[in-house]
């Protein structure tokens, strides 16, 4: 305490080490352009000029796994093509987050069959679920915001794996 | 119906004993399945059919003489007709002939089909799986293949399904 | 966690579908797989590649397959229209068009006037939209990224009346077997008029940026060469047929919801290629402005459903007084109308294409087999032939150019 009054009108901010690093990671969070159906449109539609996430840090969406920290499961997921999410997944490196959006990927949606995966929790690990068919660019952006509040949360303890 | 369809009919009746029936001013003609070929030959040589607009099928189970019928829907751009020719197969030997060779568009309908519903086209140039993954048992669209429905979860069951739900970990 | 190898493609099952150029090692077999930045949702092409230049192309579907056809015999009528919008998730309203005038030609219902011409309106307000999302995918693809934000800020005006009339920006399921879910409310005329107003501008706006552009035009002027024989035989619509020189349009050839009052031109060209599938779909934002046009003027008043109380639920201030209504409302919405025993096909043109949908019913109220004759499965699978001797830059834009949606391939 002492040291912040006085150093504080000289441009120096003290903070720990987790609160720096998850400020980095949410700054500048990449997400991975993994659109499938319609809840890809929605998605374009938030990275485009009306709803821009690029307020939020997302300016390009990456192609490539290797060069990206968060997967937007946009749209429904087939049983043929729930491999293919597990191997991106993987791919992915550390730190990763996934949100599922709309109701095709949290809970299998209005399709309720053979073909769709029900929720695509049985395939990765999900942070948020963001709910509608499709979502509002604005619900999508709100839970990006959500997923930014979780990750200003995490503990370097709850990362390390045994 | 139209006199230049009742002329084609006549033609069809006459030569490769097809009956038809009408719904709804639309015409449907059955055709065997030997035939069908030269049936879309025709059609498309003498009377400018040159769009095949659908090849489906349709379950009739549990009836099994016939258990599928085959549908194949033509369009004339010319003469702007349209025609339906239904094929009927029975169960225990679900065959029909390949049209590849008369329209372009019959190799992936037909890979649909026998992906579909289980009907084995003779003489088709790539039998492959088309939508569902290769190694898949089964035909979904038949009526005795079940649809997969999962009970959803409300509140009063959410913990016995939430037992049973194979959830990822890491 | 990843314990898997690089694997090589194996030249196996593909025997039949490669030259033997491959089995040798010559060629290249390479993966472009179901997530790519450029495949226009989850398409899988196999390519034999001799250097760049593309031998032979073996696209891979189902990565989207949902069982639409099954899970709509499980439904009633009404509840199995919902499912129909996500199927070509670009064109939500025109799914649910074709799938109502297939309900409406099974049970013989009418569809008052009004009805008709709010249909063509917003229809047409839906093709715009679908052609805008492919202009900014096309542009994309070219690395041309601002005619993207351009086009989705054009959308986000036309998804702001569908809003208005719906409270639904893309799914709506507005247009219900009979007529309409509801009345539009009064602002609904200003709004379409003031997009009417500002749309030819912008549409002059982009042309000015790509059709003359000498970029484009290197890019994809002669590439993808489709002819009208070849066209017809693999099954292909809308305009792609239209860009090969054919002028086969089913809102001329068998007009429907009165587009035969409507004065509009059918845009084609000869040449089959890239270029001319471009001019073709600008051409047509043009022609779908004139219809609004002329429908909104001439919208007429009048009832927006069908009278028919056997399927077509009354209006709730109706139920408080008649018991009749009462009756029907309550039959409508636990069982569902029934539909008779026999089969329609029903074809409407969708922005990609012709969009069939046949019906066959059974005597109950769910329909006994639906099948959807999408216009993108056809489109798709010309993608082998018109790609040969190509390099994969130009299968890139070739492959922007066929416009394909995978919710309509995959079903």
């Amino acid at each position: 305490m002492g040291v912040e009054q006085k150093l504080g009108n000289m441009g120096i901010v003290t903070t720990t080490l987790e609160t720096a690093v998850n400020w980095a990671r949410t700054n500048a969070m990449w997400p991975m352009l993994f659109g499938l159906a319609c809840c890809a449109i929605e998605m374009m539609a938030a990275q485009a000029a009306d709803y821009d996430m690029s307020r939020f840090g997302m300016e390009l969406m990456r192609p490539s796994p290797r060069q990206s920290d968060l997967m937007i499961v946009a749209g429904r997921v087939s049983r043929k093509m729930a491999p293919v999410l597990r191997r991106l997944y993987d791919q992915m490196p550390e730190p990763k987050w996934v949100i599922a959006m709309g109701d095709c990927a949290s809970c299998g949606g209005v399709f309720n069959n053979y073909a769709i995966v029900q929720g695509v929790d049985e395939v990765v690990p999900v942070d948020v679920y963001v709910a509608g068919c499709p979502p509002r660019p604005e619900a999508l952006i709100h839970g990006v915001v959500t997923l930014f509040e979780k990750v200003k949360g995490e503990k370097f303890t709850d990362l390390v794996k045994a | 119906m139209d006199n230049r369809l009742e002329k084609i009919v006549q033609v069809l009746q006459e030569n490769a004993g097809a009956t038809y029936e009408e719904f709804r001013g639309e015409l449907h003609i059955f055709i065997h399945a030997e035939q069908i070929v030269d049936v879309l030959t025709y059609l498309q040589d003498e009377h400018a059919f040159t769009l095949l607009s659908v090849l489906t099928a349709v379950d009739y189970w549990p009836q099994e003489n016939p258990r599928f019928h085959v549908i194949y829907q033509l369009t004339s751009l010319t003469q702007n007709m349209f025609i339906q020719l239904r094929v009927p197969v029975n169960a225990s030997q679900p065959r029909v002939p390949t049209a590849t060779g008369v329209f372009d568009v019959a190799n992936w309908r037909e890979r649909e089909v026998a992906d579909m519903f289980g009907i084995e086209f003779e003489g088709h140039p790539d039998p492959r799986r088309i939508l569902m993954p290769e190694d898949w048992d089964g035909h979904p669209l038949r009526r005795d293949y079940p649809l997969g429905y999962e009970e959803p979860q409300f509140s009063f069951n959410f913990e016995e399904i939430d037992l049973r739900k194979p959830y990822v970990k890491e | 966690m990843s314990d898997y190898q690089l694997e090589e493609i194996p030249v196996g099952p593909y025997k039949h579908l490669v030259s033997e150029r491959a089995v040798t090692g010559e060629t290249m077999l390479l993966n472009m797989g179901p997530q790519h930045p450029s495949t226009h949702g989850v398409l899988r092409l196999l390519l034999e590649l001799d250097g760049e230049i593309i031998v032979n192309c073996i696209p891979d579907i189902g990565y989207l397959h949902t069982g639409v056809e099954k899970n709509m015999e499980a439904k009633t009528y009404l509840k199995a229209e919902v499912m129909s919008d996500r199927l070509d998730y670009m064109n939500p309203l025109g799914n649910n068009l074709a799938y109502c005038m297939a309900v409406e030609k099974l049970v013989d219902l009418d569809v008052p006037p009004r009805a008709q011409a709010l249909r063509v309106i917003l229809v047409e307000l839906q093709r715009i939209a679908s052609h805008l999302v492919w202009l900014g995918a096309f542009g994309l693809d070219l690395a041309a990224m601002s005619v993207f934000l351009y086009c989705f800020r054009e959308r986000e005006v036309i998804l702001d009346i569908f809003e208005l009339v719906s409270g639904q920006r893309m799914m709506t399921t507005y247009i219900r077997p009979g007529g309409l879910w509801r009345d539009v409310p009064v602002e609904f005329e200003a709004a379409v008029r003031n997009f009417l107003k500002i749309f030819p501008a912008r549409v002059d706006e982009y042309e000015a940026l790509l059709s003359k552009n000498p970029l484009l035009q290197d890019r994809i002027v002669g590439i993808g060469k489709l002819s009208a024989h070849d066209a017809l035989s693999y099954g292909v619509t809308g305009p792609m047929l239209r860009a090969s020189g054919v002028d086969w349009d089913i809102r001329k050839a068998r007009p429907y919801m009165g587009y035969e009052q409507y004065d509009f031109k059918i845009p084609t060209r000869p040449e089959g290629d890239t270029y001319a599938r471009y001019i073709v779909r600008i051409e047509e934002f043009r022609e779908s402005l004139k219809i609004i046009e002329q429908a909104l003027n001439k919208l007429p008043m009048g009832p927006i459903k069908s009278d028919d109380r056997k399927f077509v639920p009354p209006p709730r201030s109706e139920i408080g007084t008649s018991m009749e209504s009462l009756i029907h409302h309550f039959k409508l919405w636990t069982e569902g109308f029934p539909g008779p025993k026999g089969s329609i096909y029903n074809a409407v043109e969708s922005p990609r294409g012709e969009l069939g949908v046949y019906l066959e019913g059974d005597g109950g109220p769910k329909p006994y087999r639906v099948h959807w004759r999408t216009p993108s499965f056809n489109n798709l699978s010309v993608i082998s032939l018109i790609t040969r001797g190509h390099l994969v830059a130009d299968l890139i834009a070739i492959l922007a150019s066929v416009d394909i949606v995978l919710g309509d391939i995959d079903r």
